[in-house]
């Protein structure tokens, strides 16, 4: 199989959690999903769909029972390459407290490069740019447990940042941020995946993160069931209602106002979206 | 925070030469200052020691109104030493409490124990006081790393006293958090006898202790997917470096060290025994 250097990639990819005494839960049954360099990807779904099984795949946190995972065309059960892999998908996790080693900013974002093996003075550079990137630099003396749910958050990401990685996965990282700290987050996020060309997978059950995406991936007990542009997926508004998932509030909107008997573009799902399509309407009636 | 006089342990920041020194020196100052304190065995050592720790004090800029406070905690210790030194000490009595007689001997003894004891503690809450948690816990990884092959855990040690330093704001955030929501259902952690406030502690220790091992469970895979395994091959962004103030301080409690064993010699022991 040639495996491609520029690309993420699941193949039939299943994985179960032993529960007890001979007894399985089937979490991935059969996944094909592919990322491009650069790309930003969402994946959603219910409680129990799979997403995080998935995720920790990609950081080698778990091996496929069946299947492969290629990161930038390496295997993630070759064994010699397991730490490449993990430097290469940073991966960033819900709880903010939980993932915060040190007791000081700077030092916790060094960590990272420190088990890399990374010389001193290269580390100060490192994480010098990590924390500017993520517009933290101006804290990088303060106590983590000081600062807000949204700073700790980019505390971590700056601390993925700074193993210089090809990718980032984020396994539901705004779950527990109030909104302005989700929206620093996201700003931050989007940020790394527009100006530094990082491969973004940011896994979410907020619908309206997942408009920022590329291309949004839908899963359901294991599988993919729907993936596509977010405008597209979210068209199919009863598949994804009946899956306990919310359709972006704004497109339950214009749907009302399609009841209503003003039909605006299915697709506007932004506030700028729908403002510009409400106000062509008017200019037009 | 927190009221009560506890000062071992916390950080005084100032910017002063002993908070500029290597943290190596520091705690390697503080572990023969300490043997030497147990060497000298009158008070012309132990002159020869406050005053060094007078020296070291002064410039230090922590205020001595703080280390004062520090000794606090310690005060029932000294006084109950105090009190055994005075009425267990052989010799010519002072006075007699039913079958305890207090002796002139027992009295100095007792003096003794309480200098020692009070040069000990301002001494040793100087060095927390004048180094950071991380500086002290990159001193101590590095000046156990000789004795790694010797089976000591150096960096596992280091590695252990900075996730609990990280984690102790954060469990007690819970605890009020956990002790509150208790409260709001009718706990009360105030009232009743010594057993009974202890048995009221149950229902907030068992979810503190489950959220705890969560807790761990998740920054170990945090650890992991960064890259984490184990001292070996791992470098510091922050590097130590020795300067000469470092030499000249050591230099110095070298000194005291031999003068104090000199005037032990000559002068023997402040009550001899027979």
């Amino acid at each position: 199989m040639a495996e491609d250097t520029g690309t993420i990639e699941a193949r039939g990819l299943y994985h179960r959690y032993e529960l007890g005494d001979k007894e399985y839960v089937t979490a991935l049954a059969g996944v094909d999903a592919k990322v491009s360099r650069g790309e930003f990807l969402a994946i959603i779904g219910p409680n129990g769909s799979g997403k995080s099984t998935l995720a920790k795949h990609f950081n080698v946190l778990l091996l496929p029972e069946s299947g492969d995972v290629w990161v930038f065309g390496m295997n993630t059960k070759d064994e010699k390459l397991t730490w490449e892999i993990r430097r290469n998908a940073g991966m960033v996790f819900q709880n903010p407290d939980n993932q915060i080693v040190a007791t000081v900013v700077e030092e916790d974002v060094a960590f990272g490069p420190e088990n890399l093996g990374v010389e001193p003075a290269a580390i100060r550079q490192r994480v010098d740019e990590a924390l500017t990137s993520v517009d933290m630099a101006h804290m990088r003396r303060h106590a983590p447990h000081l600062l807000s749910g949204g700073q700790k958050q980019r505390v971590a990401i700056a601390g993925v940042l700074a193993m210089r990685p090809g990718c980032i996965v984020l396994d539901e990282p705004t779950a527990m941020l109030d909104p302005r700290g989700r929206e620093e987050v996201m700003k931050t996020v989007l940020d790394l995946n527009k100006k530094h060309g990082i491969t973004i997978i940011h896994i979410t059950h907020y619908m309206d993160e997942a408009l920022y995406a590329d291309r949004v991936l839908v899963m359901d007990q294991g599988r993919v069931i729907m993936e596509g542009p977010p405008r597209e997926v979210f068209l199919e508004k009863e598949k994804l209602v009946s899956l306990g998932l919310d359709v972006p509030p704004l497109g339950r909107l214009s749907e009302a106002l399609g009841r209503a008997g003003v039909s605006v573009r299915p697709d506007a799902l932004s506030v700028e979206e729908l403002v510009e399509e409400l106000c062509r309407l008017k200019s037009g009636a | 925070m927190m009221s009560s006089g506890v000062i071992m342990g916390q950080y005084y920041p100032a910017s002063s030469p002993v908070h500029a020194m290597d943290p190596r020196a520091k705690i390697l100052i503080s572990v023969v200052f300490m043997v030497v304190l147990f060497v000298g065995n009158n008070f012309y050592a132990f002159a020869i020691m406050g005053a060094f720790a007078g020296l070291a004090i002064a410039a230090s800029k922590v205020p001595v109104r703080l280390l004062i406070r520090g000794l606090r905690p310690i005060l029932f210790i000294m006084a109950f030493t105090m009190v055994l030194h005075l009425f267990l000490t052989p010799g010519p009595a002072i006075f007699k409490i039913g079958s305890f007689t207090a002796t002139w001997a027992g009295l100095i003894q007792g003096l003794f124990i309480g200098v020692r004891l009070v040069i000990l503690i301002m001494f040793t809450s100087l060095l927390t006081l004048t180094t950071s948690p991380i500086e002290l816990t990159d001193g101590l990884e590095d000046i156990l790393k000789p004795f790694t092959r010797l089976g000591v855990p150096a960096h596992e040690l280091a590695m252990m006293m900075t996730i609990a330093l990280r984690f102790i704001p954060t469990l007690l955030e819970e605890a009020e958090r956990i002790m509150k929501a208790q409260m709001a259902r009718g706990a009360d952690f105030e009232s009743g006898n010594m057993v009974k406030r202890a048995k009221s502690l149950v229902p907030l220790l068992v979810p503190l202790f489950v959220s705890a091992f969560r807790r761990a469970d998740d920054l170990a895979m945090a650890m992991e997917a960064r890259c984490y395994r184990g001292g070996e091959g791992r470098t510091r962004m922050r590097q130590l470096r020795m300067a000469a103030r470092d030499f000249v301080a050591f230099g110095l409690v070298i000194v005291i060290a031999a003068l104090v064993i000199v005037v032990r010699i000559r002068f023997g022991p402040v009550v001899s025994r027979v």
